[in-house]
């Protein structure tokens, strides 16, 4: 998979990002401005911030949905102004809220769909597609030929990471994949999840507002504020930070926890 | 003979004609199938064309159907009569839903699904072929169905053109009250549109991505739906069929000649007896009749028929835009000389009658009023009511003139109906006077009077055949069989055979060949 990579410091960045802005013509502020961000091989990357920071905009500019207006994106040292888009897309899984599912495909023609556009071998895209549903735990027989709308939303999402998977990609694209589901389905899911990633060796670059899910997945969390990158540091050193914007997340989830303690304390008087 | 009884008579004539119904809306379903669907994926990429393509798709819809006929015939190569003009005119009007219903279908689908398909890598084309026109295609089949079933409504008028089918016999129907032919040309059509909405609706949830579930759950309604649409397409294939088996079998060194008439009962008579008088002659004739307004004028000069029934003073007022005359044989010269040099069209000899305006009243009204000419229905008139079809409300040696000339005044303006329908309305006693036409079988059946142009205000309308000059010289037999019509009809025999085909509904070609065997001599 990795042999045609034209790289030749291959085994350490597999994403830069250099001083990249970009801004759409009519607004003033520019979405991102001057983003410097070197994602290696082999990490889960959170880019965590509010709604509106420009997380998302980050993740398009990795597989081409956009292009920076200024600065590079360099995907496997190649920027992505020079590659090929389909080629790049199709070497980088992308995982969106409800998967992105194709409502009129089974699950198994959802999962194929990146093999089959490869022109894989029909008993290799098959066979591939049972080893990832059994890999994000839907047991093949029961799921291959059922519709998305048959499916619970925490199995939408697990087929929406097979799909992903699919072509065997280096690298996964995540935006806030498991948003629209309940918090206990959630919490399983971004466990399951963090174990499965390291496993397989992806390099993951993964959005979120949550940051409880980034301090679960992430090894290392980008914390983005109005087009700029605040913070760039491993979860230890995240929950240690003092930078405002991180003080404020964390501030959240103390409340969270102190109400807890606090019922908990309330009920044991 | 109840309808019945006729349906069963008259079936194989009815499939017939429900054929070249289902072909015509089988063809121009198609094409507009295949214009509309890309036109609408263009749409949704090209989002400044929209509102202008649409806009004229819109207002292809609201122009008349009657009306659109009558634009596209002076066109060459798609134009003229037959059924490429109104396949052309039924593609217009199915166009519409078919490109809304693409364009909101495809702007329909999740943009989030749109954008998941690009992310994978998909190309343009991937993503249009395998999410988004997969994704619309319910939305797109409900714009096919309701295209669909305008089309069977609105093929009913192709008849108008001559391009068959089921509004032949509603036509036919109106013309000769003959409530048996109305059904037999709005039972069928109306059954197909029936059959046709269910089918492609019941076939729409099968697309309805949205509510796909892996439950192969066919249900006997969409067993049906299958098997009635696919009952459709195989009776409008038949049609072709046999259609071009016939065309086939004609040796292809025979002379052939297009005949055409107006669309009424004595035109096509006249054009049924020239029909029969060629073929008898071993002419291959092609039959396009029913040709209403002047599109039976506009065919001849196109040279899309080569000859049909006219009146000379419709030719000298109507085409000429000479005012009215009232020298018989004045009007026949001019109108034989400027169609020589204007259209190269020869007026055949005078068959023997004219048909002129026939001012009727009801029978027991002349008798009660002692009415027997227009003049003395003059101080009646301002408490009658009258009604016109609207050939003489609107020709120039029609209605105005003829109130001006006798100074005729009425309780109100005249109603403007189908001509057909006059006589019934006034049988019945819905409207006091009409214009009718003086060889009509039906004054008599119906027991009305003409009142005697005592002024001499309508021009002579003596029949003849107008026939191409190339097509004369082209066919041997065409010539003969002008000269064998010159003055072989008398207004008596026109009256009957009229009369025969509305009053008595006897079959129009029975009755045509029966006159050529009594009255012409060398055709027994």
């Amino acid at each position: 998979m990795l042999k045609d990579i034209p790289d030749q410091d291959s085994a350490g960045a597999l994403v830069e990002f250099r001083d990249v802005s970009y801004s759409v013509p009519g607004v003033a502020a520019p979405i991102i401005s001057g983003l410097n961000l070197t994602i290696e091989r082999g990490e889960t990357l959170v880019l965590l911030g509010e709604s509106g920071c420009g997380k998302t905009t980050t993740l398009k500019l990795v597989n081409r949905l956009l292009l920076p207006t200024k600065g590079k994106v360099l995907v496997e040292g190649r920027a992505t102004a020079d590659w090929d888009a389909r080629r790049l897309r199709r070497r980088t899984g992308y995982v969106i809220q409800e998967g992105g599912l194709f409502l009129h495909f089974t699950v198994e023609r959802n999962v194929a769909l990146v093999p089959s556009l490869e022109n894989w071998e029909k008993e290799r895209v098959r066979e591939r597609v049972r080893e990832l549903l059994a890999l994000v735990g839907l047991e093949p027989k029961a799921f291959a030929h059922r519709y998305p709308r048959e499916l619970s939303g925490g199995q939408r999402q697990r087929v929406g990471v097979a799909r992903a998977l699919a072509a065997e990609p280096p690298l996964l694209l995540m935006d806030e994949p498991f948003g629209a589901l309940d918090p206990l389905t959630r919490t399983s899911l971004q466990r399951e999840f963090a174990d499965l990633s390291r496993r397989l060796g992806k390099t993951v670059i993964f959005v979120t507002h949550d940051v409880r899910e980034a301090l679960t997945v992430a090894t290392r969390i980008g914390l983005m504020h109005a087009g700029r990158m605040v913070l760039l540091e491993t979860p230890e050193k995240f929950l240690a930070s003092e930078e405002e914007h991180a003080r404020a997340y964390l501030e959240t989830l103390r409340v969270g926890e102190g109400r807890v303690r606090d019922r908990r304390a309330g009920r044991h008087q | 003979m109840s309808a019945w009884e006729f349906f069963r008579g008259n079936w194989a004539d009815i499939l017939a004609h429900v054929q070249q119904h289902l072909l015509l809306v089988l063809i121009s379903t198609s094409i507009a199938v295949a214009i509309g669907v890309p036109l609408g994926v263009l749409l949704t990429r090209h989002r400044r064309l929209r509102a202008p393509v649409l806009g004229l798709a819109n207002i292809m819809q609201t122009v008349p159907s009657l009306a659109l006929f009558g634009l596209l015939i002076p066109i060459p190569f798609i134009g003229g009569i037959g059924r490429s003009t109104a396949i052309i005119a039924l593609v217009l009007y199915a166009l519409l839903p078919i490109i809304r219903n693409t364009v909101t279908g495809i702007l329909g689908v999740d943009p989030n699904v749109r954008e998941a398909a690009v992310a994978m890598g998909m190309s343009d084309r991937q993503v249009l072929w395998q999410v988004e026109l997969p994704l619309a295609m319910g939305v797109i089949l409900t714009g096919i169905r309701v295209a669909v079933v305008i089309t069977i409504g609105v093929a009913v008028i192709a008849a108008a053109v001559g391009a068959g089918g089921l509004g032949e016999y509603i036509f036919r129907g109106l013309r000769q009250f003959d409530n048996r032919l109305l059904l037999a040309g709005a039972v069928p059509s109306a059954l197909m549109a029936l059959i046709a909405d269910f089918a492609l609706g019941t076939l729409e949830q099968r697309f309805d991505a949205s509510a796909r579930r892996s439950s192969k759950n066919r249900s006997v309604l969409r067993r049906i739906a299958w098997a009635s649409l696919a009952l459709l397409v195989a009776l409008g294939v038949w049609g072709v069929w046999r259609n071009s088996r016939r065309a086939a079998s004609e040796p292809l060194n025979r002379a052939r000649v297009v005949v055409g008439s107006k669309d009424f009962t004595e035109s096509l008579l006249l054009g049924e007896i020239v029909a029969q008088l060629l073929e008898a002659r071993g002419v291959a004739v092609e039959r396009r009749f029913e040709l209403g307004g002047n599109l039976a004028h506009q065919a001849l000069v196109a040279g899309q028929i080569d000859c049909y029934p006219e009146y000379t003073g419709t030719s000298y007022v109507e085409i000429l835009k000479h005012p009215p005359a009232t020298d018989p044989r004045a009007v026949y010269e001019e109108v034989k000389r400027e169609y020589a040099e204007k259209f190269r069209v020869e007026v055949g000899p005078p068959l023997g009658y004219s048909n002129d305006f026939a001012i009727l009243v009801r029978g027991a009204d002349a008798r009660r009023l002692g009415l027997k000419t227009i003049s003395d229905a003059v101080r009646y008139a301002p408490t009658w009511r009258a009604g016109f079809g609207q050939d003489f409300m609107s020709r120039s040696d029609g209605y105005a003139g003829f109130a001006r000339a006798y100074n005729l005044k009425f309780s109100a303006p005249p109603r403007e109906m189908d001509l057909s329908l006059t006589y019934r309305a006034l049988a019945s006693n819905q409207v006091d006077l009409i214009a009718g036409n003086s060889t009509d079988g039906l004054i008599s059946a119906l027991d009305l009077v003409q009142l005697d142009d005592d002024r001499r205000y309508f021009p002579p309308y003596e029949a003849v055949i107008l026939a191409r000059q190339d097509s004369v010289t082209r066919v041997g037999a065409l010539r003969e069989v002008l000269n064998l019509l010159s003055r072989a009809i008398s207004t008596e025999d026109m009256r009957r055979l009229n009369y025969d085909v509305d009053g008595n509904r006897r079959d129009r070609q029975t009755v045509a060949r029966e006159w050529i065997r009594k009255a012409v001599t060398s055709d027994k």
